[in-house]
């Protein structure tokens, strides 16, 4: 495979400014192999027409300035017991971080984890298999270069959750943090990840869920108005394991969120949820790859989000079931509610099914605030404000009803409430 | 208490007018009944009052104790003393009964300066409310409207106005799609609300609502207009002859 010569000519600045740290090295070559084989990402790709990969592809982190709204954003998860791993501008921290060991876990940072033999079998393997058949080229450029990430074994039942936490302090940062995972068989870990991880960021986690593993995965991005984001989760599940992931995504002006989740072992259950509010220069991306391979498996997409001021959202998500996984029970709906005639919603739903036994359904809406209910509502003395609110959490209800856990499903809907307050809906 | 002079409403989108010229003046403690034929403006007369979007007010003037309704927001108008059962009641997915309840009954408080019930004392208010309505917890529980039947969404809006206290009630076609035991738990719901200068305007079909909810003024609307008005003979006449000799008589 050749790469074409202006995009090898981008693709040649965009690798010469960067440097392959230590450790992984067979990894990191063999993504490296692939990044030059694949190219940069560029819009003509199919799944990069409704975002543009320009300032993702840059030599230079666009400036992201600071913003107000970021500040004003509540703690992550307050009140919840959690162990804390702290990021800034993708550097660790390690006077803000807890002491790393927790029953049940062992957790390392990849810079530091150059001989955990089962890190070594697992990092840029998912990633590796996720390129096809749809091709992720900065995902392979994140597992060639990536300087840091944590590194988590859950042996066990997890005594509390694990909580990165992402904070950005400077305006032209750039980090690329590669997270792995592995869930032994029956083992449960919920994992946290909050705020921003830098300026500009492409991220990648990879999870292994063994037979019977539960991994619960819950993240708030945003409330800072300019960072590009990119995160990436490949994820593997053997027989009888659960993998629930939920992500609330509050501005930016770049958000791109892939998951590439693979329904291996039979009776695995997969759950993907997110809500996302955006006013004005906001542009909210979710790329979603869902293949069933096992028997009587389940996933389920549930993608929300609130747009205003011309915002843009999108939604490209597809369930893949290959030949002989009867059975199969797969749901997506992906729904934007539009607050005004100047947002938008881009929507690519798409179903490819091998087997005859099986049951999918999807959907995709836009619409606009119920005028009804909120005449409904506001006649019984709630005001115009409290109405929207109302109606706009009552419209992102099925994606938080994903969220597992009450004390964490409240602290996500107090942050939905606390945008929704500041932004006049 | 309600003063309604010389009401002229037309739709806002396009030149249709609704409402021609309606007078009508409602006391404290009153109960008054309109009637009228389909598409007369009966509704259209509730929603211009609560404050729902759509209409264009081009002549007249609704006061409530003579503060300028038309003026006013919804909520306002509700913080006000205003309230509308509906002729269709709105489901409202993914907000639960109980919390539009509580949201409902605090926001008019906080309008009108007064403290938050306490989640205690709403619970204990709610059940106690939702009893004598023979509204069940679970019907609580759900959310506003959804899957619940004619006669179940009738009472909740019975329940809800039992809750907020106004002092001007309209029930816009309360009684219909209801059957006669529905009717009696609903008219029942709104005799415990009477007195204490509470007023009420029920837009009704039938008499048979009147015969439980006894009326002291009874008007007949037609093509935007109150007709006639009489005492609760009015509605007898009504129920008898139709509508066609009242009509006659105004042409
Ligand atoms: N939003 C609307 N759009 C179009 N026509 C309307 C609207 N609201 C009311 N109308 C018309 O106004 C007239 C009065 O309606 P309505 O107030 O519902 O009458 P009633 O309640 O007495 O049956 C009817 O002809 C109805 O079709
Ligand atoms: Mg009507």
């Amino acid at each position: 495979m050749s790469v074409a010569r202006p995009k090898q000519d981008a693709l040649d600045a965009r690798l010469a400014s960067l440097v392959v740290p230590d450790g992984f090295d067979p990894a990191r070559a063999s993504a490296l192999a692939r990044v030059r084989a694949m190219g940069l990402p560029g819009r003509r790709d199919e799944y990069w027409r409704y975002t543009d990969p320009a300032d993702l592809n840059a030599v230079a982190t666009p400036y992201a300035a600071r913003s107000a709204d970021a500040e004003n954003e509540p703690a992550p998860f307050g009140g919840i017991d959690q162990l804390k791993i702290v990021f800034v501008d993708g550097v660790f921290d390690a006077e803000a971080s807890d002491d790393l060991t927790l029953s049940g876990v062992e957790i390392a940072r990849l810079s530091e984890a150059v001989d955990m033999s089962w890190a070594q079998d697992l990092y840029g393997s998912l990633e590796a298999r996720g390129q096809t058949p749809v091709q992720r080229p900065l995902a392979a450029i994140n597992t060639a270069f990536a300087t840091d990430g944590v590194l988590i074994r859950v042996t066990g039942q997890a005594a509390r959750p694990v909580s990165i936490v992402y904070t950005r302090n400077s305006e032209t940062s750039d980090a690329m943090l590669h997270h792995c995972i592995h869930l032994d068989a029956g083992a449960e870990l919920t994992l946290l990840e909050s705020g921003t991880v830098a300026a500009r960021s492409c991220s990648v986690m990879e999870v292994e869920v063994s037979a019977g593993a539960r991994f619960h995965h819950i993240r708030t991005q945003g409330r800072d108005h300019d960072p590009r984001t990119l995160t990436h989760i490949f994820a593997r599940l053997a027989s009888g394991a659960m993998f629930k992931s939920f992500t609330m995504t509050a501005n930016g002006i770049l958000t791109r969120n892939e998951a590439v989740l693979e329904l291996v072992g039979d009776d695995a259950v997969a759950h993907l949820a997110g809500a996302a509010l955006g006013d004005g220069a906001f542009h909210h991306d979710d790329t979603v790859f869902v293949t069933h391979q096992g028997l009587r498996c389940e996933s389920r997409q549930v993608f929300k989000k609130v747009l205003k001021n011309g915002a843009v959202g999108v939604f490209q998500g597809k369930i893949l079931v290959k030949p002989g996984a009867q059975k199969t029970d797969g749901y997506q709906i992906s729904q934007a509610l539009l607050l005004d005639d100047d947002s938008q919603f881009l929507a690519k739903p798409e179903l490819e099914i091998y087997a005859d036994d099986v049951k999918c359904s999807h959907g995709s809406t836009s619409g606009a605030i119920d005028e009804t209910a909120l005449f409904y509502l506001r006649s019984r003395g709630v005001s115009l404000k409290a109405a929207q609110a109302l109606l706009v959490l009552a419209f992102l209800a099925e994606a938080i009803s994903e969220i597992a856990d009450e004390a964490l499903a409240e602290d996500i809907r107090s942050r939905l409430e606390s945008w929704l307050a500041g932004h006049g809906a | 208490m309600l003063n309604i002079s010389n009401l002229h409403v037309k739709l806002e989108e396009e030149d249709k007018q609704i409402l021609r010229g309606v007078d009508l003046a409602i006391g404290p403690g009153e109960v008054h009944a309109i009637m009228g034929p389909n598409g007369s403006g009966k509704s259209t007369l509730s929603y211009v009052l609560s404050g729902r979007g759509g209409y264009t007010v081009t002549e007249g003037t609704a006061t409530l104790d003579d503060v300028d309704l038309l003026g006013m927001e919804p909520e306002q108008r509700a913080a006000a003393g205003l309230f509308l059962a509906f002729q269709y009641p709105v489901e409202i997915p993914g907000v639960g009964n109980m919390t539009f309840l509580r949201t409902a009954l605090n926001s008019q408080r906080k309008l009108r300066g007064e403290r938050e019930i306490s989640a205690g004392d709403f619970l204990k208010l709610v059940r106690e409310k939702a009893k004598g309505l023979k509204i069940d917890a679970d019907m609580l529980k759900r959310p506003v409207n959804v899957g619940f039947s004619g006669g179940e969404k009738k009472r909740n809006e019975i329940l809800q106005m039992a809750m907020l206290e106004p002092r001007m009630c309209i029930l816009d076609e309360t009684d219909s799609g209801l059957d006669v035991d529905a009717m009696k738990l609903v008219a029942d719901g709104v005799n415990a609300l009477r007195g204490a200068g509470r007023s009420f305007l029920v837009i009704t079909h039938y008499q048979r609502l009147l015969d439980h909810i006894a009326p002291d003024v009874v008007h007949i609307m037609a093509a935007g207009r109150i007709i006639r008005s009489g005492g609760p003979d009015l509605a007898l006449q009504v129920e008898n002859n139709g509508y066609a000799d009242l009509l006659a008589g105004a042409a």
